[in-house]
């Protein structure tokens, strides 16, 4: 039976059930900070931060320390490197963001060549070890992605300004460095928690690829959240499912199917602006055709 | 001791005093010195470059003075959000945003809203009402990116309306707009004004300067300020602008001269 063979997996093996709540959960913070991340531009901060934290958690398995303390301590180290290189040359922030990006996975590696187990702990860092998460991580996990929820949604308004326009941000009375600083510590508390389920490298897949997906299709920030936590949790579930029965990586069959969904969106429909139908509606902002189309898109939300 | 000893507002929308505005620590317009009362429209005249958009990112409270005192509304720039709407002239990313238009006008109460507060009928009304008065209520539902660049621009100046606030700050709000939505706007900047509220305007628009109660024409200096017949005059615009253009009967005069913007241009 195909439904069986979709279902057993799971039913029968208890590591299956845990990595598929984790990747869930993954999927859900990924969804509503990736949104954030992709509309405000920090995609390649956001990828720095994911590689910034290797040299962290490289120290803390060196010394015996929880990884995730590591983590936490190379993306602190990270976002205060960006912003003290910014402030102090005239370099733009993507040439700060990539000068610490590569010193920071440099400074990874070399650390972890001193451990002894060398490509071992890399791989184990960089892709996750979804199959083996523990409840105390199951644990961590949950309470994160209750946090990035709560504190999401208490900010949804100077997020929303600041990805709009820093200047409306902070003329309606919300600072945008300080709600940057926030979006920021949210790009990094996803990274830091997911290091142990996705891994550094592959948690920043699962930031970027379904709200990339979701964009494409969405007219609402609401819309777009559901979306990308939707395409994600969707992700986790076929890519665990395939890792099962192909017999490859759980982190990397995971990331391949949020890749596929974004190149699969991009192929069934144009980017948006580009389309002919919206030229149309350009003109003609109330022609029925522009109605009927925003109507369908934004049906289940409105 | 600071010019403003009173300290209560005391009818002034904005006041500056031996005010120096600029980046960092490079002055755009040194020494500037002008009040705006209330109820009152200051229209800010000169060319790209003359200091327009860094003296309202001041008045707004975007960018601190080098020297000397700015007050807003009886306060320290920046202070009061809810009583003040910024319109800017660069929208960096906003239109890729997954918004409609309505979703944009909306953001303006998010100053009186707050982190958690709940938006109330009082703030739909107010929001709609911008939304009709500048002729785009029909637009709400559309997507952002789908508006032409003069629906957007009005979709903005509904914005900036439906903030509430006693003082505008608008950075050539009319620059995209077609003739119909420029008079629509002109109106309404009237009806702000004889409503008790205040605008400052930057422009290119002679004609929207010559209609304001007081007109500022700068050339990274203060060329002239007062009221428009007074400060419209040849001399000053060729301070201002550096080129004159009359229609007379035989065809367009004009004379050039150095306005003091580009660095490289000498006296003829």
């Amino acid at each position: 039976m195909i439904f069986d063979s979709l279902i057993t997996p799971f039913t029968s093996n208890g590591f299956m059930v845990n990595a598929l709540a984790a990747g869930l959960l993954v999927a859900v913070a990924c969804g509503i900070v990736g949104t954030f991340m992709v509309l405000r531009g920090l995609a390649f901060i956001g990828d720095a931060l994911a590689h910034g934290v290797l040299p962290g958690v490289a120290l803390a398995m060196l010394l015996g320390v929880p990884g995730m303390v590591g983590a936490a301590v190379g993306a602190a180290a990270m976002i205060a490197g960006i912003g003290f290189i910014t402030r102090r040359s005239r370099l733009s922030g993507d040439t700060a963001v990539g000068l610490l990006f590569v010193g920071m996975l440099a400074l990874g590696v070399a650390i972890v060549s001193r451990s002894g187990a060398f490509s071992g702990d890399l791989v184990r860092i960089l892709f996750g070890e979804i199959l083996g998460v523990t409840y105390a991580g199951l644990l961590a996990q949950a309470l994160a992605t209750a946090v990035i929820v709560a504190v999401a949604y208490t900010c949804r308004r100077p997020f929303l300004l600041l990805c709009y326009d820093p200047e409306q941000a902070d003329t309606s009375g919300f600072s945008s460095r300080l709600f940057q600083g926030v979006m920021l510590a949210l790009i990094a508390l996803t990274v830091v928690v997911s290091f142990r389920t996705v891994g550094t490298l592959l948690v920043f897949g699962m930031l970027l690829a379904p709200a990339a997906t979701a964009a494409l299709f969405s007219r609402r920030l609401g819309t777009m959240i559901a979306l990308a936590s939707g395409i994600g949790a969707t992700s986790v579930y076929a890519g665990l499912l395939l890792s099962y029965y192909a017999n490859i990586a759980a982190g990397s069959s995971i990331i391949l199917v949020a890749t596929l969904f974004f190149v699969g969106a991009l192929i069934v429909r144009r980017p948006r602006g580009l389309a002919h139908g919206r030229g149309a509606a350009k003109r003609e902002p109330k022609s029925s055709a522009a109605r009927t189309s925003s109507s369908v898109r934004e049906g289940a939300t409105s | 001791m600071t010019p403003f000893s009173h300290g209560q507002p005391c009818g002034l929308a904005v006041e500056a005093h031996s005010l120096s505005v600029g980046y960092g620590e490079t002055v755009v317009i040194a020494t500037l010195e002008f009040v705006l009362e209330r109820g009152r429209v200051l229209t800010l005249v000169g060319a790209n470059g003359s200091g327009k958009t860094t003296l309202l990112k001041a008045i707004a409270g975007l960018l601190p003075p080098i020297s000397g005192a700015l007050r807003v509304l009886g306060a320290v720039p920046g202070a009061s959000p809810t009583r003040v709407a910024y319109l800017g002239q660069f929208h960096p990313s906003g239109f890729i945003l997954p918004l409609r238009a309505i979703d944009v006008v909306r953001m303006a109460r998010f100053a009186r809203l707050g982190l958690l507060g709940q938006g109330s009928r009082e703030d739909e009304r107010a929001v709609e009402r911008s939304m009709e008065i500048m002729g785009v209520l029909d637009l709400r539902d559309e997507p952002l990116d789908t508006l032409s660049g003069g629906q957007r621009q009005r979709v903005l100046i509904a914005q900036a309306l439906a903030r509430g606030a006693e003082l505008l700050l608008l950075d050539e709000p009319a620059a995209s707009l077609d003739r119909g939505a420029r008079e629509t706007y002109r109106r309404v900047v009237r009806d702000v004004a004889s409503a008790g509220c205040s605008a400052v305007v930057a422009t290119h628009d002679l004609e929207e300067a010559a209609c304001s109660d007081k007109a500022l024409l700068l050339a990274q200096r203060v060329v002239a300020f007062g009221a428009p017949r007074e400060v419209l005059t040849a001399e000053a615009l060729l301070s201002t602008f550096g080129i004159v253009a009359r229609h007379g009967e035989g065809g367009v005069l004009m004379i050039e001269h150095d306005h003091g913007c580009d660095g490289d241009r000498s006296m003829p």
